[in-house]
Formats: C-alpha cells, sequence, structure tokens
C-alpha cells in the first residue's frame, strides 16, 4: 500500500466515522442497494398476486405493510420497487453525467463557435421548469420506462455541463497544461489525461446530489401516470394508486412507498455530502 | 429604465429558442403527429391524412414553422381537442387557480424562511439553528405529492381542520363574480367575507405542500448568506461605530444577505412551478397543471404546447425579476 | 501628568480554540496622553490588533479577557454596562481598519453611512443630520462633498474610502481614534496623503491617536511615541527619537536593523532568527523573546516580566532583564 492510497483511506475513515451522518449515509445506501439486488428474491410475497379477499388490509403481521386495493402485499411491492427505481435513476444520471460532462469540458476548453452555440441550447432548456420539460419530454417520446430515463437525462443535462464547461475554463489556463503543451502533448491529450480526471471530483458530488433528484423526478412523472405502467411495482404510481385512499383513511397504502422515496433521497444527499467531506474538503458547509 | 429594456431583449433569444423546442416537441420527435392530433384513435387512414392536411403536416418542417410562428405571434395557440376551446383561452381561465396558489405558497415560505434562516445564522449551534438544518435536508427529500398526501392525511382525516381536498371551493358554494380570477379576492370584493375565508381554507393545504418544498433552500440560502455577511469586515466597523444591535442585523447584514437569496428565490420559484402540476393533481386544483396532465392522459398536445410556453415565459419573466431586484438593492450589479 | 486618555493595565486575553486556549496577550500595559499619537509596533501576530480590538470592544466570540484593565479618562470600560459601551463606542473612542474598501458596506451609500453613525450617537432631525454629514467629509477634505453623499464604495479609490472611514471615526469628535494599519493597503502617495490627514486633524482637535503597524519607518515619522510589542508582549515604550537612536531591548534593536529606511548602509540590514513562539504552549517562558535572543541569561527565566521605567530615563519603559 502506497503512502498516497494509505493517506486517502485515512481521510476516508476521519470523515466516515468522524461525523455519524456520513455513516448513516453509507449504511443507508449500502441497504438500499442490498434491497434492490436480492428484494426479487427474497421478499414473502408476490408482488403481483392480486388477492381480492385481503384488500386494504392494515398493516397487520402476514402483510407488514398492509394491502393496497387489490389486495397486494404493499411490503413486497416496495421493496421490489427499489430496482426499478434505482435503474432509472442511476441511468438517467450516468447518460447524463456522462455525456453533460464531456460536453462541457470540450465547449470549456476550445470555447468559440460550438461553445456559444450549446450555452445558447442550454439557457434554453433552463427557461423551463425542469420538471415541466421532463414530462412533456415524456408525453412526446412516448409513455415508457426508458423515455423517462432519457427524459430525466435530458433535463439533468444543463447542470453537468455547466459544471464541466465551468472546471474546464478554469484549469484549461493553468500552469501545468501550458507545461504539457510545452512538452508536445495534444489537445485531446491534455483534456483526457490531465483536465478530465481532475473534474472527477466536483461531478462525483454533483451526481449523487442529482441522484436523489431524479428518483423524485422519476416518481413524480410515474405518480402523474407518465412512464411506468400498472401492474408494475414502482414508488410513483404506488403513491398515486394509494392517493385516493388516503381522504379515507387507508393511509398505508401511499404512505410506505411515500416512506421509501423519501428515505431512498435523503440517503442520496447525506451521500452527497459525506462525498464533498471526502472528496473536497474546501467545499464543506 | 433603457437597462430594464436592454435586458428584456436579451432574454428574446432565449424565448425564441423556447419557442422552438415547443415546437420541435411534438413535430419532429418519433411518432406521427397527425395521430396525436388527431382526436379519435379508431380514425381511418384517409381520416388521418385529412387531419394531417388540415393542421399542415404534410408541408415542409420550416413551412410549419412559420405557420407556428404567425399563429403564435397573433396569439393563436391552436385548440384543445378535448374541450373545443382554443388554448389560449383555457389557459386564460386557469392560470389565476395556479397564480393563486403559488403566490400564497411564495408568500408563506418566504415569511417563514426568511426570518428562519437569519435566526439561524444569528444564534450558531441553538435550537432554531439545528431546526432549520433539519427542515432544509428534510425539505429537499421529501417528494411533493407525498407531503401533499402526508398533509391531508394529517390534517383532513386525522384532526380534522383543514375541508375535504376537492379542489378550490366547497362543491354548496359558488364561485365569487370573476373579476382577477383570485377566489379570495374576488370574493372581497364582491362583498362576501365567508367565501373568501372558505377559498382560504381550501388553499392551505395545498399551499403548504408547496410552500414546504420552498422552505428548504430559501431557509438554507438565507442561513449562509446571514452567516457570511455576518464575518464581513463592514460589520465589524459598524459594531466599531457603536450602531445598534437592530440597525447592523436589519440594515447591514440582513439587506446585504438579501442579494444571494433573492437570487434563490428565482430558481425556487422555477421548481415551484414544476412541483405546483403534482400539487394540483394531489388535490383536485383545478389550475394550468391540471389541464396540462389532462391533455396528455388524452392524448390532446396543442395545450401542452401551451402550457410549455407559458411556464418558460412566466420563468423568464420571473428571472427579469430578480434581476431588477437586485440591480435596487445592490448598486454594484450591473443590469 | 494629567490622567492620560487611554490606560491599559496589564491586559491578559485568551482565545478559546478546539485545541486549548491561545495566550494571545499577556499583561499588556501602556498609556496615551491627551493629544499625543502613539504608535504600537510589531510583527504580524504580535497582538497590536488584538489589543485595538479588546480597547474597542469588539473582540470576537472566542476571545477570553482573564485580567487586566482598560482605563478610559480615568474610568474602567471593561466594567461599563452593556448600554454604557455600546453608547462609548463610536462616539468617545473610534477605531479605523486596514482595508477601507471591505470596511464599509459596499450596498448602503457613504452618506448614508456616516449619518448612521451621527444619528445613533446624537439623534436630530434629518436636515441637521445631513449637515452634520456634510461638515464630516469636509472635514477630511472631501472635495463635492454634496455630490458624495450619494456615492457608493466601489464608485471611490481606496484612499477616499479610508476618508470616509475618517470620517465615520471622527464624526461625533471622539478623545482617541485607534488606527489599526490604516494605510497597508493603499500606495506609498496616498499612505502620506491620509497619515498627514490624520496627523492635521489629530493636532486641530487636540485627538489622541493609537496608530498600529508593522511599518516602522511610518511609524518614526508620525508618532511622538513608540510602544514595541512582541508576541502578545509588551517590551518597550519610549519617545520615537529616542528609541530609534538608541533602542534597549533586544528584539527592538533587531526590528531597527531589518528596516532600509532607517539603517545607514544596506549592508547592515539584517533579518530576525527565529519566528514568533505558539502561543498555545503551557511552558512559555517569562519572556517570550528569550528562545530567539541572543543575550538570554538565566535571570532571563526567573519570574514574571514586567514593564519598569529605565533609570535616568523617567519616559521609558522596558521589559527587559539583559537590555543593550
Amino acid at each position: 500500500m502506497t503512502p498516497l492510497m494509505r493517506d486517502r483511506l485515512d481521510t476516508v475513515r476521519h470523515v466516515l466515522f468522524g461525523n455519524p451522518l456520513n455513516l448513516l449515509a453509507f449504511g443507508l445506501f449500502l441497504l438500499i442497494l442490498l434491497t434492490a439486488l436480492l428484494a426479487p428474491a427474497l421478499v414473502p410475497h408476490d408482488p403481483l398476486r392480486t388477492n381480492a379477499q385481503s384488500a386494504l388490509q392494515g398493516p397487520s403481521a402476514r402483510f407488514w405493510f398492509g394491502t393496497d386495493q387489490l389486495g397486494r402485499d404493499i411490503f413486497s411491492r416496495v421493496m421490489v420497487a427499489t430496482r426499478l427505481d434505482l435503474l432509472i435513476a442511476f441511468g438517467a444520471v450516468i447518460l447524463s453525467g456522462m455525456i453533460g460532462s464531456l460536453v462541457g469540458a470540450m465547449i470549456g476548453f476550445w470555447g468559440g463557435f460550438w461553445d456559444g452555440v450549446v450555452s445558447r441550447l442550454v439557457d434554453v432548456l433552463m427557461a423551463f421548469p425542469l420538471f415541466v420539460l421532463a414530462m412533456a419530454l415524456v408525453a412526446a417520446l412516448g409513455n415508457t420506462v426508458v423515455n423517462v430515463v432519457y427524459a430525466t437525462a435530458v433535463v439533468n443535462l444543463p447542470f453537468y455541463i455547466r459544471l464541466a464547461r465551468g472546471e474546464m475554463r478554469v484549469r484549461r489556463s493553468l500552469g501545468y497544461v501550458e507545461a504539457a503543451r510545452v512538452g508536445g502533448s495534444g489537445d485531446w491529450r491534455i483534456l483526457t489525461r490531465f483536465l478530465m480526471p481532475a473534474m472527477a471530483a466536483p461531478l462525483v458530488i454533483q451526481a449523487s446530489v442529482n441522484l436523489g433528484w431524479a428518483v423524485l423526478n422519476a416518481a413524480g412523472l410515474s405518480f402523474l401516470g407518465l412512464g411506468v405502467r400498472p401492474p408494475t411495482p414502482e414508488w410513483g404510481i404506488m403513491v398515486a394508486e394509494g392517493a385516493r385512499y388516503i381522504s379515507s383513511g387507508q393511509w398505508w397504502v401511499a404512505v410506505f412507498p411515500g416512506l421509501a422515496l423519501m428515505v431512498t433521497v435523503f440517503t442520496f444527499n447525506l451521500m452527497g455530502d459525506a462525498l464533498r467531506d471526502i472528496l473536497d474538503p474546501r467545499l464543506r458547509t | 429604465m433603457s437597462r430594464i429594456l436592454i435586458r428584456l431583449a436579451s432574454a428574446v433569444p432565449t424565448l425564441f429558442g423556447v419557442v422552438i423546442v415547443t415546437f420541435l416537441l411534438t413535430r419532429v420527435l418519433p411518432g406521427d403527429p397527425a395521430v396525436f392530433f388527431a382526436s379519435n384513435p379508431s380514425m381511418t387512414a384517409e381520416d388521418v391524412d385529412a387531419v394531417r392536411v388540415s393542421l399542415g403536416l404534410d408541408q415542409p418542417l420550416l413551412v410549419q414553422f412559420r405557420i407556428y410562428l404567425v399563429d403564435l405571434l397573433h396569439g393563436n395557440l391552436g385548440n384543445s381537442l378535448s374541450t373545443g376551446q382554443t388554448v389560449a383561452a383555457e389557459l386564460a381561465r386557469r392560470l389565476p387557480a395556479s397564480a393563486e396558489l403559488t403566490l400564497v405558497a411564495f408568500v408563506l415560505a418566504i415569511a417563514v424562511s426568511l426570518p428562519l434562516g437569519a435566526v439561524a445564522a444569528l444564534r450558531p449551534r441553538s435550537l432554531v439553528d439545528h431546526l432549520s438544518r433539519v427542515i432544509a435536508t428534510l425539505g429537499v427529500s421529501m417528494p411533493t405529492f407525498v407531503t401533499g398526501l402526508l398533509l391531508i392525511f394529517l390534517f383532513y382525516f386525522l384532526i380534522g381542520w383543514a375541508p375535504e381536498p376537492i379542489g378550490r371551493l366547497d362543491p354548496f358554494m359558488f364561485e365569487p363574480e370573476r373579476v382577477t380570477g383570485f377566489y379570495t379576492i374576488d370574493a372581497l370584493l364582491e362583498g362576501d367575507p365567508a367565501a373568501a375565508r372558505a377559498a382560504l381554507a381550501q388553499m392551505m393545504l395545498p399551499a403548504i405542500t408547496t410552500a414546504l418544498f420552498a422552505l428548504a433552500p430559501l431557509t438554507r440560502m438565507t442561513r449562509a448568506a446571514m452567516l457570511e455577511v455576518l464575518g464581513s469586515e463592514f460589520i465589524r466597523t459598524a459594531r466599531a461605530s457603536g450602531l445598534g444591535r437592530r440597525k447592523i442585523v436589519v440594515t447591514y447584514a440582513f439587506r446585504n444577505a438579501m442579494v444571494p437569496v433573492v437570487t434563490t428565490m428565482g430558481m425556487t420559484f422555477s421548481y415551484m412551478l414544476g412541483a405546483n402540476v403534482l400539487v394540483e393533481q394531489v388535490f383536485s386544483w383545478p389550475g394550468v397543471g391540471a389541464f396540462a396532465i389532462d391533455s396528455i392522459i388524452n392524448l390532446d398536445y396543442a395545450p401542452l404546447q401551451g402550457f410549455m410556453l407559458m411556464m418558460a415565459a412566466i420563468f423568464i419573466l420571473v428571472n427579469l425579476t430578480v434581476d431588477v431586484v437586485i440591480a435596487l438593492l445592490d448598486p454594484r450589479a450591473a443590469l | 501628568m494629567s490622567t492620560p486618555v487611554l490606560s491599559v493595565r496589564d491586559l491578559t486575553v485568551d482565545f478559546a480554540t478546539r485545541r486549548g486556549p491561545v495566550h494571545v496577550l499577556d499583561g499588556v500595559s501602556f498609556d496615551v496622553g491627551a493629544g499625543e499619537i502613539m504608535g504600537i509596533i510589531g510583527e504580524s501576530g504580535s497582538g497590536k490588533s488584538v489589543t485595538a480590538y479588546a480597547v474597542m470592544g469588539i473582540l470576537e466570540h472566542a476571545a477570553r479577557i482573564r485580567s487586566g484593565e482598560i482605563l478610559f479618562e480615568g474610568q474602567d470600560v471593561l466594567k461599563m454596562t452593556r448600554r454604557r459601551r455600546d453608547a462609548w463606542r463610536g462616539r468617545d473612542a473610534s477605531i479605523i481598519f486596514q482595508n477601507p474598501r471591505t470596511a464599509l458596506n459596499p450596498i448602503r451609500s457613504v452618506g448614508a453611512q456616516i449619518a448612521d453613525v451621527i444619528s445613533r450617537h446624537a439623534p436630530a432631525p434629518a436636515a441637521e443630520i445631513r449637515a452634520r454629514t456634510l461638515e464630516a467629509l469636509r472635514q477630511v477634505r472631501i472635495p463635492d462633498p454634496e455630490r458624495r453623499l450619494r456615492a457608493y464604495p466601489f464608485e471611490l479609490s481606496g484612499g477616499l474610502c479610508q476618508r470616509i472611514g475618517i470620517a465615520i471615526a471622527l464624526a461625533c469628535r471622539p478623545r482617541l481614534l485607534i488606527a489599526d494599519e490604516p494605510t497597508t493597503g493603499l500606495d506609498v502617495t496616498t499612505q502620506a496623503v491620509i497619515m498627514d490627514l490624520i496627523r492635521s486633524l489629530a493636532r486641530e482637535r487636540g485627538l489622541s491617536v493609537v496608530l498600529i503597524t508593522h511599518d516602522l519607518a511610518l511609524a518614526s515619522e508620525y508618532c511622538d511615541r513608540l510602544a514595541i510589542m512582541h508576541a502578545g508582549h509588551v517590551v518597550e515604550i519610549a519617545p520615537t527619537a529616542e528609541l530609534i537612536a538608541r533602542p534597549h531591548h533586544p528584539y527592538a534593536a533587531k526590528l531597527l536593523r531589518s528596516v532600509p529606511s532607517l539603517v545607514d548602509e544596506l549592508s547592515q540590514l539584517q533579518a530576525i532568527e527565529g519566528s514568533l513562539p505558539d502561543l498555545r504552549r503551557t511552558d512559555l517562558p517569562p519572556c517570550r523573546f528569550a528562545e530567539r535572543c541572543e543575550r538570554r541569561t538565566a535571570a532571563c527565566d526567573a519570574g514574571r516580566l514586567r514593564l519598569e521605567p529605565v533609570a535616568g530615563q523617567p519616559s521609558r519603559l522596558l521589559a527587559c532583564r539583559n537590555p543593550l
């Protein structure tokens, strides 16, 4: 183990155990990941199995989160839905993160005509309330899960483009870049070898925060009926289905998926703070 | 004044871009727009073709865009196939409902978050400080539609303070005569304070739901801005001159902190416009957001287009207002 | 000698930090007479600014005044009620700071900032406040004061901003002005202009000035007396000419030898070895210069060091057991 690696591990350990919230964040994150991976195999009931006789029963020993209007076990559905919601969120963030940061880095580095064009485009995109834009995109592209991923990705692009562009503009005139150029490195090499890895930290922090937002976005779209269709278990449509029973007191149908959403987004936000502490102490709140 | 006009002028390219995007959204993306715009999925091929011609969809794209632009400049946003009215008329009819809700929510959010953030900065590590941080973290994690439902469950079902969440007014009451479209104002203008109160009661839960959403970023920013300002050197000069605490906190600290906070307000307003759609859905609020959703479900795309344009236009206007307010607050800010 | 305007006696201040207290000031004592310009000289970190802030009562939360008295015209300001102290500050004693532009509120007009101080200490109808604000601007020789009333700090040069700072400080006719590095952020010509202004205002009004600086050349030109500080101690106080001609404290001597303009030949320039001791230590020696001093003897470590008058030189005070 090199001294550098040891130093990095030390920082990680210091951050993780120094602030209990960070530990909580990573713990929860692990739990959520495990649920996404293992839930379909481990849940007590079939999430799709309906049973009119046990419809709308409150939480009990048999159905830990109660049942919905079709008699399905809410606990199983909430657990299984983790996978889909995480896939959508991760998919959208990875897509927009990679494309956005590449585009942003390129226009930040070279500037010029394309910088103007892309920046204008980003301004236009950001002129729409982003959720509304996502809605319209899904409506226009078609009501499928994949389109939800694309729509969420598009809506998130501006953040990454701006971030990467800003970082690039700051760094492109730094001393070591000049030195590399004098040393004979071409633009592409400088971009990929030196500059983009330096951007990695703020990008990762942005991505973790974005994950929370992507989950909310996807759930919101599903809540409105865009994207995921019943009977697929997904937190957003589960809340939508449960909404009409809230006024008559059957809270469990909507509340449990809602809680799952909250906990997940909360975890991602905490993780963002923890990552920020690890990767860039200067940005600590 | 001329600077305001220049600033307005700079928004035009963005507005134009917005128009282009809304146009492209329904014309270029995969799927046959004619089928979308046709009112009946069981129409024959000839019917669909007829619709296509009548909507000008067989023309080259640029021609279509020109027609679209001309229509737009005449205020023609097309027709809503599900209601039969012009989109412009429908939006105008429903806008006050959304506007009333958003404005009340915004005022609520500011009234709570600004003092909360300021006091949190003035008393670090106190109860208020911790409270503000909890609110900030929770507020960012809670989905608006879940918050709305939880509030309904708590305040309508369990405690019974709130009225049934079925829209703007109790079904047994009559709408006040329409002057502004804001039920509270119109009812008061009519001399009917009972109706005004009823309208306000119906608005409380959805307004609080939307306000909660805005609370987090505003509180966080106010606290951060106040903390930063309180550590500046001119505050030290003010203290050294013997200025009273109130003067220092309000005129010297708070006012300076407002500059970044106002910027955050603009951004938050944009998020609120988006969240509004969800809130209107949860509370059956007959605003533009609900209209947009209904249109999507009915495959009625002209209203969606009009809705998008309107949202973007409102947001651009809000940003302009933010810039003007900041220029008023901070003489260093060039318009 | 009549009652000094300011008399600091045995002031000891700690800063509370997470890793233990920092002993910033230890037994600081000096007097400032009416109408005199006193210079406090020292390296950065010597505690000069902390002393100034302690006198004005604007130390940060983490600061603890452990012991000592700060007598203003015979009265201990540390024992004043909070209300009286707030009224005293800015009216009877004022301070100006190092960076003139950041010391002013960037989004408030300079006229309003002066008016704020005037109306706080001597409320009056608006017209009168305005007249007195203009008067304050004229006092600091700002041309065209009516127009400047509405100006903002970012529109003004550094020198003008410092004049505004002085105008704010002197608006209520205090008897004491503390100037904490007032010209360090300004260019050389402006420095001279501002210092001349301060000196002439002091002479005109019988104002006492405490000039805090690390610039010995500046101090030697404008100050009547000098107090040399090192690591939270005052080590020597004497009239300027006497101190410059013949410093008694080894540190003072080294300080003088490190300033080009005070040295006859450049070859005589010397840096001072070592650096300030870590003030968090609990084992600090009685003389905090001892560890850097060539003249250190056993006597130097024997018990607490105090400023004492030098035999035959009534106006000189020294805290050294092995002086030059």
